[in-house]
């Protein structure tokens, strides 16, 4: 399946400050291998080589425009990482929600033990 | 709003915050003491912690077994570096699925915040390789937990 989202390479890909860049460059709209570049004192096939592994791992597309080959971002992609994320979040906070009660009935055994 | 947050930061670590409403020397011990934490650190509904291994001083040992009740089950190991009774401590962990995962460092501090306590757990994996692995591992989780949860509102 083509831009499947790939988790292990999506968050790999994300682990570059380069590349982390570029998507928040792209975040802004579509720009093509040059324009990306530019603000990055980077040679091309540089910036060309980051933007490959954005695209394995599912985090671009590239649209055809005549001899342009402008990147966006894959916006389902980014919303589902966003996605996991918050799974995550929900696993950790079924543990610490459980902590909340179980601190809540420490503290009022040592309020009882206190008045005896 | 959520009481937790998760976020990445540069290339290896993980952090995570949470508020409670009990002082640090509740959160601490609740952290510490393996009879309290084998009553919340359990995962999605339905797991157990049937051994919970703790030696709370620097070099002292972890080993937290987890099991589903139908013959799933995995186990961390790892090892205490320095505690400071109350407000931080520092571990080393690994999970075995069955094969052990590669170490990641541990900082968590419990600092006051009003009559509660401001948790942060501070991760350190060795590569960013690992770290989307630990992320990947840990969300799908999460995943089976949201299932649950779903099948419970059906």
């Amino acid at each position: 399946m083509e831009n499947a989202l790939n988790l292990d390479a999506a968050f790999s890909a994300l682990a570059d400050p380069t590349r982390r860049a570029i998507l928040a460059r792209l975040a802004t709209g579509e720009a093509t291998v040059t324009e990306l570049a530019e603000p990055f004192d980077m040679t091309q096939p540089a910036i060309s080589q980051h933007l490959k592994v954005l695209e394995d791992a599912g985090l671009i597309t590239r649209r055809i425009d005549g001899a342009r080959r402008p990147r966006r971002l894959a916006k389902p992609v980014i919303f589902a990482l966003d996605q996991w994320l918050e799974m995550l979040r929900q696993a950790l906070e079924t543990n610490y929600d459980r902590l909340d009660n179980v601190l809540a009935r420490m503290e009022l055994k040592r309020k009882r033990g206190e008045k005896r | 709003m959520s009481k937790l947050t998760l976020t990445t930061e540069g290339d290896l670590h993980v952090i995570v915050t949470r508020r409670f409403a009990a002082p640090p020397e509740a959160v601490y011990r609740a952290h510490t003491e393996p009879e309290i934490i084998q009553k919340w650190m359990l995962g999605p509904e339905g797991w157990t912690m049937p051994v919970c291994i703790n030696e709370a001083r620097p070099g002292g040992k972890m080993r937290y077994e987890w099991t589903n009740g139908n013959g799933q089950g995995f186990y961390l190991t790892g090892e205490f570096v320095e505690l400071e009774p109350y407000s931080r401590m520092v571990h080393v962990e690994r999970m075995h699925l069955p094969d052990p995962t590669p170490d990641n460092r541990v900082e968590t501090r419990f600092e006051p915040d009003g009559t509660g306590t401001r948790m942060t757990m501070r991760m350190t994996l060795p590569d960013a390789q690992t770290r989307a692995a630990m992320l990947a591992t840990g969300m799908e989780g999460g995943m089976e937990d949201s299932y649950a949860r779903l099948e419970g509102l059906i």
